[in-house]
């Protein structure tokens, strides 16, 4: 369970991204967390992934305080990030390097395999699609088995197809590994499809307005009257007023 | 490549005045540099001939060529470029380990580097040369006062290289070493310093083809051989076909070390999206 207790972040030309965000995630869910452009999501994100640290407030992970990069949190950037002068396996095996060889060989292959890059495994970066890359980058975190997996918008650069093919993948993925999943998005039928629980942040300072239970069985369908339901009130969530959420 | 794709298109053109248009122009790609030098050659080899210019001073490049077959066939030529490329290749080395492992430290710790960059900087203000006497004084005027030399000179543009390489690198890779808790070594090793290495590449270039240089100053300053002691040499007793014939096996050197240089270090680089430049 993680465990985010009025987390706070000033930055040094004193903007306030965060005020005392308080935030429980049961393991194995899906999260997804939305917002408006400055709203101080990726702020979240990264400090959860202990990249920045925080100006007040804690962080636990089953009940353990944590301060900065953790083995049990894995992230994935908006851009995949991987390694140029590495092969995919060996960017897929990058934070594997304390296993033995064998082992480590075989983790790789397996998490190839289960993205559907076990052909490309001796590919430079370079020569596989957008798509591709952020396959392999999610590989990557994935193969060292997170307890939490952390995405920032991890799928905004590609093309609607790539994305939906991926967004199925990543769906999959977490069903066989249970991990936690917290995404950020700023799509909200992306959050819809995907999320059991759906976060919603406001800007100026960053604080959480709307935290929606996404009840809806999967796979989920657009068409359905449910979604549409859900998905104005998310909607709502997003457009309302400051002035009347602080009521 | 440019070469197959020029006569590719030259084979697929139809017309014959075309083609032969284009026949004057189809050489392989490395002959277009030969053209300007040859040209030259031969308007001087002329000049000399017809008497416009002095011969004594100014030798005919046949006369050169002649030099230098002599100079190869006694084995002198062999002779004194080995002792130049090995004193190339020895200060050549240990300057460019001097540069990388100092510039990787600085590169990697600000603390290092706020202590040590500026004194660097400041020794690479004085000219090189300008220790020559120091050099000779504290390590004689053998080999060592030599290959100290030439390390000094390339240890400059290596650092610099290496440095600045490592300041460029992508904050946002660097973000992914710490997301996977690299220890500080382990971030220089796998990600620093790969991401640095064609600028670090291209910087030993520039170190070797300043070893070159310094090679000459080197050997200037007292020799018994070496290329550097043909042209003294060649100045003392006034044979300019001595002096040239020691230029051009400098260029020939120069080149062949760099060429090499790149023909070894492309098989690091096969992961860049570039096209790279041809020697």
């Amino acid at each position: 369970m993680l465990v985010i207790d009025a987390l706070s972040k000033v930055y040094a030309d004193g903007t306030q991204a965060l005020a005392r965000v308080s935030l429980t995630i049961e393991p194995r869910t899906f999260v997804m967390i939305t917002g408006k452009s400055g709203c101080g999501k990726t702020t979240l994100l990264r400090l959860i992934a202990g990249l920045d640290q925080a100006t007040s407030g804690a962080i636990a992970i089953d009940g353990k305080p944590i301060s900065g990069t953790h083995h049990a949190v894995g992230i994935v950037f908006q851009e995949p990030r991987l390694l140029p002068w590495l092969s995919i396996a060996d960017n897929v095996g990058f934070g594997l390097t304390h296993l033995p060889k064998d082992e480590r060989q075989t983790r790789v292959a397996e998490a190839l395999r289960r993205v559907g890059l076990a052909e490309q495994a001796k590919r430079w970066p370079r020569e596989l699609s957008g798509g591709q890359q952020q396959r392999a980058a999610i590989a990557r975190a994935l193969v060292t088995g997170p307890k939490i997996l952390l995405l920032d918008e991890p799928f905004s650069a590609l093309d609607a197809l790539t994305r939906a093919d991926l967004q199925d993948q990543l769906l999959t993925l977490w069903q066989e590994s249970q991990t936690t999943l917290i995404m950020i998005t700023h799509d909200v039928d992306e959050a819809l499809l995907l999320a059991d629980r759906v976060v919603v942040l406001q800007p100026q300072p960053g604080h959480i307005v709307a935290d929606i239970k996404i009840d809806l069985t999967r796979p989920r369908l657009r068409s359905e009257t449910s979604f549409e339901t859900t998905r104005r009130a998310l909607l709502a969530a997003l457009d309302r007023p400051l002035v009347e959420l602080d009521r | 490549m440019t070469e197959a794709f020029a006569n590719a298109s030259l084979a697929g053109r139809p017309s014959k005045a075309a083609s032969k248009f284009r026949l004057a122009l189809a050489l392989p790609a490395w002959a277009y540099g030969f053209i300007l030098p040859v040209c030259f050659c031969v308007f001087w080899e002329m000049s000399v001939r017809a008497g416009v210019v002095q011969g004594r001073l100014m030798p005919a490049p046949s006369r050169v060529a002649e030099t230098l077959f002599n100079l190869a066939r006694s084995g002198e030529l062999l002779t004194h470029s080995a002792a130049t490329v090995s004193r190339v290749g020895a200060g050549f080395a240990l300057g460019a380990a001097a540069g990388t492992l100092i510039g990787a430290i600085c590169g990697a710790s600000f603390t290092v580097r706020r202590f040590l960059d500026p004194a660097i900087q400041a020794l690479r203000a004085i000219p090189s040369i300008a220790w020559v006497p120091l050099f000779i004084l504290w390590l004689g005027i053998f080999e060592t006062s030599k290959i100290v030399l030439i390390a000094a000179g390339v240890f400059f543009p290596v650092y610099l290289g290496v440095l600045g390489a490592i300041a460029s690198v992508d904050r946002k890779l660097v973000e992914v070493g710490r997301a996977f808790r690299l220890s500080r070594s382990a971030l220089v090793f796998r990600i620093l310093l790969p991401a640095a290495l064609p600028e670090w590449i291209t910087s030993l270039r520039s170190g070797l083809g300043l070893g070159f240089m310094f090679v000459v100053a080197a050997e200037f300053m007292g020799a018994s051989e070496g290329l550097g002691y043909l042209l003294v040499d060649g100045q003392q007793l006034g044979k300019p076909d001595q002096i040239l014939a020691a230029i051009l096996a400098f260029a020939v050197l120069g080149k062949t070390c760099d060429a090499m240089l790149v023909l070894l270090t492309t098989p690091l680089l096969a992961w860049q999206d570039r096209v790279r430049d041809r020697l």
